[in-house]
């Protein structure tokens, strides 16, 4: 555990941190980044309070079970969605033209409207969940496996 | 001695070469067929109804390549995971 002060500049930084990464997330379709980025974003964040924080101290909080969980059904969602065009072609894109995220932008520049782009938004959050459990538990495995010699200040 | 003039040598052709695949690079932004490019630029927004060209590449288009990404993602965890684990309980057992 570092001192108080990294910790109090962490817990002021954490919620800014994890709100950027999942605007960057939900806005995927319309911004540069995506599932992928934000969710690194957010895993950042994680790294920060591993590294102001003891390791033990963040497992309390994030079990193992849940993060399995939660990348499992990242990629289950991502599958789905992949093979729910498969009708015309897999990975068709079938909410174009409906009410769910199916607006169409026209074509040049223009200012983004959030319920465009298909099945491209759902694919981003099911990504930016899939990579956002997956790395948390593999930074959250190797700190607790290198564990027990904590720098103490 | 001989060695030292075979590895001069050596580098000179070597350096020769690279300087020479610099030189017939061709220029950047300017790729020789850019059918495929045009064509997303122009019918992507159209098509996905994603604004970010990017996002509509990796996600319609390439799709097939971003599940092969998260499979690669998928496969990392599951074996840090999994070796980690199988460590720990070693240490437990011993």
């Amino acid at each position: 555990m570092l001192s108080k002060i990294v910790r109090t500049v962490t817990n002021g930084f954490i919620p800014f941190i994890i709100i950027f990464g999942l605007y960057i997330i939900a806005h995927g379709h319309l911004t540069p980044g995506g599932g992928f980025q934000g969710g690194a974003v957010v895993v950042s964040g994680i790294v920060m309070l591993l590294v102001a924080f003891n390791s033990q101290e963040l497992k309390k909080s994030l079990r193992e079970r849940v993060l399995s969980i939660m990348e499992s059904s990242g990629a289950l969602i991502f599958i789905i969605l992949a093979f729910a065009g498969i009708g015309t072609v897999f990975f068709y894109n079938l909410l174009v033209g409906s009410p769910i995220f199916g607006r169409i932008p026209p074509t040049g520049p223009n200012l983004g409207d959030i319920w465009t782009g298909g099945v491209i938004p759902l694919m981003n959050l099911a990504v930016g969940i899939k990579v956002i459990a997956g790395l948390s538990a593999v930074v959250l495995a190797l700190a607790l496996f290198s564990g027990g010699e904590e720098v103490e200040e | 001695m001989k060695r030292l003039v075979t590895g001069w040598i050596l580098l000179l052709v070597l350096v020769a070469f690279l300087v020479l695949g610099v030189t017939l690079v061709h220029p950047f932004g300017y790729p020789n067929t850019s059918d495929m490019d045009d064509y997303m630029i122009e019918n992507s927004q159209e098509e996905t109804g994603s604004n970010n060209v990017v996002a509509a590449v990796l996600f319609d288009y390439r799709g097939l390549d971003t599940l092969g990404e998260a499979t690669i993602l998928f496969t990392a965890v599951t074996g840090v995971l999994l070796l980690l684990r199988v460590s720990k309980r070693k240490e437990e057992s011993s």
